[in-house]
């Protein structure tokens, strides 16, 4: 069970959370006006990045709020939680459990 | 009297307090602080179980958690009978029954054991080889043949009765182990006062110090020390100490399974407690303490009962007092055999002889031994032993060249030095290194917040072990060097050198010929191991799966690197190069229950319930489960089934009124400034002019365009909106309005909050409802120019405040009363009383399908099943083609979800009115075609329908809407049902009632 | 190709066995091939055998990062079945059960295949409903699957509760009697050993590093940790990798990767004789060969490459095999371990071409992958060889998304695989 810091809340266990995808994937202003493609595009394909990866949690059983996180997919570790609306943060390519396991405090 | 190989003094065995158990309908006395394994050598039994694959007859190898051989069945009946249980790890309690497993029809005398002589025909991986001829004699003949002779214990044959409880922790420092690196360290991080847990899989904490002789530590001997420590330790508040407590699974994030054993050491545990107690815990830091494990060495016939680990000897002989034989050879290749010969021959054992793999053994342990007057024998391996239930001898030769010698024994000690315990960091996802000088696998880099300490980073001196823990302990809990600075330790204790041997000990005997185990429990030889490689089995996963080494229930933990350096040599490649096989949790077998702690029963899964369910069972209402909802289903009345119970109640609603619980419907209370303009992006419908005190039923679709789910809506305000969802679907809506407002449209000002739990609903229904409802609403005119159907008032019924929805999901006059949830018993008893005189009926659910799928409504989830848009299920009218976007509009304007050949739901009437299709069956042109048959759809709903006088059903049908006025086949094991497509609506097709 | 057979492995006990030859050859790898197959698990490896055999195609390499079978294929729970909703599915996974029936002769290597029959429970009425139409679907598709009442379910595997008192009771269950198991590691190696038989080169511990495309766009070779390696017909084939390998060729695919985690009992002598699925409370049962029960558990919530996931996964699964079957109660889980599964968002697989020519991927089978591996395999190498898809496969497309033609198994029965 992963511990995942709600930008709101702050360290909470899982499963209090909901996945939800990934992130910074914008519906389209006016989808009518899409082809095809794009739009198929829009719907179904995602990254699935191996490696640090921008996704949705929502803090379901908690403020309820969505929000963004980058996690390291091939560990599992977080490299930074933020709020709707704010860009995508700079993180190193890689995260060890010093620098993100969230709420543990600093090594 | 005392067990035959009970010694006269020592040991932490309670004396005072026997034991009696039985093993194989036999009966035995040990005392307490015994194991099984220990109270049966105290006894002289060395023979307890049989191997996996040949049936050999085995002993007991080791004194831990990792013991491949001794496995036994214990319970005192089949509600608790648990097998695969390791004698090693058992307490005795008095009157235990304990049985030998995987044997016919006695240990001593096994059938299975004839898969020894054919040893030669069952090398690795022989089963894929063969049993292929006849077709289809796998399955029938060799399998289950394979299988009688596989497996080890029985599974119970009663349901377990006993408890388990889950528990949460947190703390700053959690240590694994609490031998003498894991209690100095929890010694240490608990002095700063951080919250510490210390936990250790036996039954008291000291680990290897339980055992020593003659070791001190500061001044005090080792038992001392250890009992000192405990008591340090437990009087500290912000301590933990959890005895009989494994490690099991190290997961992400510093989470840590535990697994307590809270009774089975008790002959008669109070019924207040639980079997096991799992405990996942939540550490900052991690310290693992997990010692070593005692490497065997691999020579022919190595598995004969009475060849036993030289610590395990020790341990046997110094912690329990029990003599492990009377006569023993030691063969070894590091030095902490001759301390586990010089112990046995002060507990009475007579050493034969030391046969040292090492040309020239030096140090003092062994100049030690050879001054006691022992027999050491330089260079020299064992060729292979004798004795068929107990070894009787050892043949012992030089490395290189020289004559054998038989030497008599009891007993065979072996040492191939230890193996670093990596489990738990190897599941930390640590990195780990092979270490040349130790040769073995070291914990390297950590990734998780964990250090290891002592044996299991490779760490042996005891004083440098206490130390290493102490400071581990205090970087552990925060401290920076300087104030941990590093705590000296002075011990007295044995100086050992650290040697070993991995893989085949040399040997002259033909290595075609014998066997010489390297994985006792899945019977694995070192020439299984060969033939993988020689079978392009190149990976030690590859040799792992082929021969099953290291497959075991005790994980490979005697057997991995013995196989490794196996591979290795035949491959010509450094260990480090064939690499590793993954750890896994658990660390040790774990009870399944434990797991599952309370969720048994009715405690399974929560249960729901509406603020009318105690009403409905009181008047026998048959529940159905939806989610984790109780509905009530229908109400039967004397010895009715589901049908004619069903009968009676759609009866009551067409010909007066029914009483129905939609207190399950999802609620969302959407309030706001720009309410109408959020629900009109969410909904296909338009809301914008909406007026308030009007409803109107909504159509919600996924981005796909596919329906997700529908409800009726009331507007109670210009900015306040009463949404109802499915009764399943309510949780999934709100996340997907959540999504959208929080992520899409932030600009909107919209509230969304869940309402569900907040309204009871109760529907009345029928041409009665009116007369019903009247005299209990103040405020509201209920009069059908006043409030025609599809519309919203709010007021008070019973004194109590409602939003009245005139809705119908039956076709008939009716209305739904909202009223909050704490007075819903009250309103519905209120309105079930005044309806006697009407002769009000209670449904439930199956009632509800019926009546609707008399007028033609859908269900979503039943209609439709994710693959469908509005217009395939007949709501394109619901769809505001003028709006310029809402959810999924763009997808439906995809040519595929357009076509007119798509799955559309249609009326289904079979030309016998009495036949009722089942529900799922499927649609197709040709009856007469044969398979595999193309369907044209398949029928979702259908009912005899009393009131319409005939079966119903509808169905979902390519291209259905132009097919009507056909006749089209519903093909069935009896034989094809014909039936009439027409108009999805069966009952009033003028829609007038409604309006009644 | 050494004869496996009960023969020859007595005639060999004389040799003390040194008569056998590696399994498969481990050859270096050549400049370039007519078709380079990316990933050496099942699929991959009977993509490969069923080129060489079936379209004499045999200058084919597969070229795996790890070790052959050690991905999904050595990590699942082996069921087998084919009776799955639609028609599109059920044809697809039926030509896999007609190949598994005949597969260890063809193979000449035992893969174990054991139809003792998958049993899936039904516990509300909508999974009845549902079972139902499935039972129906299956019997004019030609599939076999029929409704047992919850007696009968009982009868059928004795140790299940069927209590009516239980929290979600057991309504009855399709039962499938050609659904069961086979041995995972065997339908690796057997695939391995008789593709290299035919000419196939297994290329092990060699990791694709990127895709060569042309000036056209057509693909020209991989990238690999062992240098380039030419070949005209790319088959991507690596399960929970493939959208990174995709990614290689610039192709974004409608996958993500989720933990699957599964667990295994300690050993125990014949208890448990069948296949029992219950998707509604998340079980996934049978027993080995060796006598261990094999336990599916869920996938965690979130995509990660780990092959590890939470506790309280594995506990969920318990759960619920403890109340279905309460007499295993005490027994002990002996192994967790988990796999990563590309899902696709309508839970059936991708076998297809794509827009890159030359290039072909297999992907997307979720949960539920190891049962069709020879079908698979089989219809995959069609499409490789002929550039174009078999009548089973051509309905599993890229673009059905885009276009909104779903084979929506999970939504239709709300049953994963």
């Amino acid at each position: 069970m992963l511990l995942i810091t709600c930008p709101y809340c702050g360290p909470r266990p899982e499963l209090e959370f909901r996945y939800a995808g990934e992130a910074h994937i914008a519906r389209p202003e006016d989808p009518s006006g899409v082809e095809a493609d794009p739009w198929g595009e829009f719907l179904y394909n995602r990254t699935n990045a191996r490696g640090p990866y921008a996704e949705r949690w929502r803090h379901f059983h908690g403020c309820g709020r969505f929000f963004n996180a980058i996690r390291d997919t091939t560990t599992d570790f977080f490299l930074a939680t933020y709020k709707v609306g704010e860009p995508r943060p700079d993180v190193p390519a890689r995260a060890v459990a010093s620098a993100s396991t969230g709420g543990a405090g600093e090594r | 009297m005392s067990a035959e190989f009970r010694l006269p003094v020592g040991g932490r065995i309670d004396r005072a307090k026997p034991v009696r158990f039985t093993f194989d309908g036999k009966s035995y006395e040990g005392f307490a602080g015994d194991t099984l394994a220990s109270a049966l050598i105290a006894n002289g039994v060395h023979l307890v179980g049989r191997s996996f694959k040949y049936h050999r007859p085995r002993g007991i190898l080791t004194a831990g958690s990792e013991e491949p051989n001794a496995l036994v069945g214990v319970g005192r009946d089949e509600a608790h009978y648990t097998p695969n249980l390791r004698a090693t790890q058992v307490e005795i309690t008095d009157g235990m029954v304990a049985e030998s497993q995987n044997r016919w029809p006695s240990l001593a005398f096994d059938v299975g054991a004839v898969n020894d002589g054919l040893g030669r025909f069952l090398p690795a991986g022989f089963y894929y080889k063969t049993f292929m001829w006849p077709a289809g004699a796998w399955a029938k003949f060799y399998e289950p043949v394979i299988r009688r002779a596989a497996g080890l214990g029985r599974a119970p044959q009663a349901a377990d009765t006993d408890r388990y409880t889950q528990r949460y922790a947190h703390c700053e420092v959690l240590v694994v182990g609490a031998g003498p690196a894991g209690l100095a360290a929890a010694l240490a991080a608990s002095e700063t006062g951080v919250r510490v847990i210390l936990c250790d899989e036996q039954a008291e904490f000291g680990g290897s110090l339980l055992h020593e002789r003659d070791t001190v530590i500061d001044g005090r001997d080792a038992e001392a020390w250890v009992a000192e420590a405990v008591a340090t330790l437990c009087s500290r508040e912000n301590v933990r100490l959890l005895t009989r407590t494994t490690a099991f699974g190290y997961y992400p994030h510093n989470l840590v399974g535990l697994a307590e054993r809270v009774t089975d050491h008790l002959a008669a545990p109070g019924s207040d407690l639980p079997r096991e107690r799992l405990w996942q815990v939540r550490a900052r830091e991690v310290v693992i303490a997990a010692g070593s494990i005692e490497r065997p060495l691999v020579f022919p016939e190595n598995d004969r009962p009475g060849v036993m680990m030289a610590e395990a000897a020790r341990i046997y002989a110094n912690r329990f007092g029990a003599k492990p034989g009377n006569r023993a050879v030691v063969f070894t290749a590091s030095d902490s055999a001759y301390r586990a010969a010089l112990d046995l021959k002060a507990a009475g054992v007579e050493i034969a002889a030391i046969a040292d793999l090492r040309p020239d053994p030096t140090g003092a342990v062994v100049e030690r031994a050879r001054a006691d007057g022992i027999r050491v024998l330089p260079g020299t391996s064992v060729q292979g032993t004798s004795g068929r239930l107990r070894i009787r001898s050892a043949s012992l030769g030089a490395v290189v060249g020289g004559a054998t010698e038989t030497v008599p024994c009891d007993l065979l000690l072996m040492s191939g030095g230890f193996t670093p315990t990596l489990s738990l960091f190897s599941q930390s996802r640590g990195k780990m290194a092979w270490d040349e000088a130790l040769e073995a696998y070291v914990p390297s880099v950590s990734v998780e917040r964990e250090r290891s300490v002592g044996a299991c980073r490779g760490i042996y001196g005891l004083a440098e072990v206490l130390a290493d823990g102490h400071a581990a302990g205090v970087a552990a809990a925060g401290k920076g060097a300087s104030d941990g600075a590093a705590r000296r330790f002075t011990v007295d204790a044995e100086e050992l050198g650290h040697s070993g041997h991995r893989g085949i000990t040399p040997h002259r005997r033909d290595a075609s010929r014998v066997k010489a185990f390297v994985d006792f429990q899945n019977d694995v030889t070192a020439k299984d191991v060969k033939l993988a490689t020689q079978e392009g089995f190149r990976s030690i996963e590859h040799v792992k799966r082929y021969t099953t080494t290291g497959m075991a229930t005790d994980q490979g933990r005697t057997s991995n690197i013995n196989a490794l350096a196996i591979v290795s040599d035949a491959l010509g490649k450094s260990v480090p190069e064939v690499g590793l096989t993954t750890f896994r949790p658990p660390y040790t077998p774990t009870t399944f229950a434990l797991f599952a702690g309370q969720a048994r029963g009715e405690l399974f899964d929560p249960v729901r319930t509406t603020p009318i369910h105690d009403w409905a069972a009181e008047h026998g209402a048959v529940f159905e489960d939806v989610g984790i909802w109780k509905r009530a289903r229908y109400f039967p009345e004397g010895g009715e089934d589901m049908h004619e119970a069903v009968a009676r109640e759609c009866r009551a609603v067409r010909e007066s009124v029914g009483i129905f619980d939609g207190s399950t419907l999802g609620k969302i209370e959407v309030v706001g400034r720009d309410a109408a303009e959020f629900m009109n992006r969410m909904y296909t419908n338009a809301w914008a002019k909406l007026e308030p005190g009007r409803l109107r039923y909504g159509v919600m679709l996924r981005e796909d365009g596919f329906v997700m789910d529908d409800g009726v809506v009331g507007r109670m305000a210009p900015d306040r909106f009463h949404v109802t969802t499915t009764t399943g679907g309510a949780p999934r809506v709100l996340n997907h309005m959540e999504d959208y407002l929080q992520t899409e449209w932030p600009d909107l000002e919209v509230w969304l909050t869940s309402t569900t739990e907040q309204w009871a609903v109760i529907a009345v229904q029928g041409p009665k409802a009116r007369q019903v409802l009247e005299p209990l609403v103040e405020g509201i005119d209920l009069s059908r120019e006043a409030m025609p159907h599809m519309s919203v008032r709010t007021g008070h019924i019973c004194g109590v405040p409602t939003r009245l929805f005139r809705v119908s999901f039956t076709g008939e006059l009716g209305f739904e009363v909202n009223v909050p949830a704490n007075y819903g018993r009250a309103v519905w008893d209120a309105i079930f009383a005044a309806g006697q005189p009407h002769g009000i009926t209670p449904y439930g659910t199956e009632t509800m399908h019926v009546l609707r799928a008399e007028k033609g409504y859908i269900i979503v989830g039943q209609e439709t099943d994710g693959t469908n848009t509005p217009d395939d299920v007949g709501l394109g009218w619901a769809v505001g083609k003028a709006k310029r976007d809402f959810v999924g509009k763009r997808s439906l304007a995809r040519p595929q979800m357009q076509r007119p050949d798509r799955k559309q739901m249609v009326g289904l009437l079979t030309s016998d009115p009495a036949t009722v299709l089942e529900e799922g069956a499927q649609i197709v042109a040709d009856p007469n075609a044969p398979l595999p048959m193309k369907a044209l759809g398949h029928v979702t709903s259908s009912y005899a329908s009393s009131v319409v006088g005939r079966s119903i059903a509808i169905g979902m049908v390519a291209g259905g809407r132009g097919r009507i006025g056909e006749t089209l086949h519903v093909p069935m094991p009896g034989g094809a049902i014909a039936v009439d497509v027409v108009e999805p609506v069966f009952f009033d097709k003028e829609g007038e009632r409604i309006h009644g | 190709m050494q004869k496996f057979s009960g023969l020859s492995l007595f005639a060999k006990a004389f040799s003390s066995h040194k008569g056998w030859e590696p399994q498969w050859r481990s050859p270096e790898p050549k400049a370039a091939y007519d078709v380079v197959i990316v990933g050496a698990g099942g699929h991959g490896l009977a993509t490969a055998y069923y080129l060489a055999k079936e379209h004499g195609i045999t200058n084919v390499a597969v070229i795996e990062k790890g070790w052959l079978g050690g991905g999904n294929t050595g990590r699942n729970t082996t069921i087998i079945r084919s009776n799955y909703l639609f028609e599109e599915s059920a044809a697809l996974y039926d030509h896999a059960v007609k190949l598994w029936e005949g597969l260890s002769r063809d193979l000449n290597y035992n893969v174990m295949y054991s139809p003792r029959g998958v049993l899936m429970l039904a516990h509300n009425v909508h999974d009845v409903q549902s079972f139902k139409r499935h039972v129906h679907a299956n019997r004019i598709a030609g599939v076999d699957n029929e409704w047992l009442s919850a007696e009968e379910c009982k009868a059928f595997c004795p140790p299940l509760n069927i209590a009516p008192g239980m929290r979600y009771p057991v309504l009855g269950g399709a039962l499938q009697r050609r659904g069961g198991t086979a041995r995972h590691d065997a339908v690796a190696w057997g695939y391995a050993r008789a593709a290299s038989a035919r000419g196939v080169d297994i290329i092990q511990n060699c990791e694709v590093t990127a895709i060569r495309r042309g000036p056209d766009g057509a693909v020209q070779g991989v990238e690999t940790s062992r240098g380039f390696i030419g070949a005209p017909k790319i088959g991507v084939v690596a399960a929970g990798n493939t959208s990174v390998v995709m990614a290689m060729a610039g192709v974004r695919m409608p996958l993500e990767s989720y933990p699957l985690q599964a667990l295994v009992s300690e050993p125990i002598k014949p208890v448990f004789p069948c296949v029992v699925m219950s998707n509604t409370i998340h079980a996934y049962i049978s027993q080995s060969d060796k006598g261990e029960l094999v336990i599916g558990a869920g996938t965690d919530a979130y995509t990660s490459y780990t092959q590890r996931g939470g506790l309280h996964i594995a506990t969920h699964t318990l759960d619920a095999i403890c109340e279905l079957f309460p007499q295993f109660r005490r027994m002990r889980m002996l192994r967790n371990w988990g796999g990563i599964v590309d899902v696709t968002p309508d839970r059936s697989p991708i076998l297809a071409k794509t827009p890159v020519a030359g290039l072909y991927v297999n992907c997307g089978w979720g949960t539920g992958g190891f049962k069709a591996t020879p079908g698979s395999g089989n219809v995959f190498a069609h499409t490789i060889a002929r550039d174009e898809p078999h009548p089973i496969n051509a309905p599993f497309t890229i673009e059905r998304f885009r276009d909104g033609v779903l084979i929506d198994e999970a939504a239709a029965a709300a049953v994963a695989h």
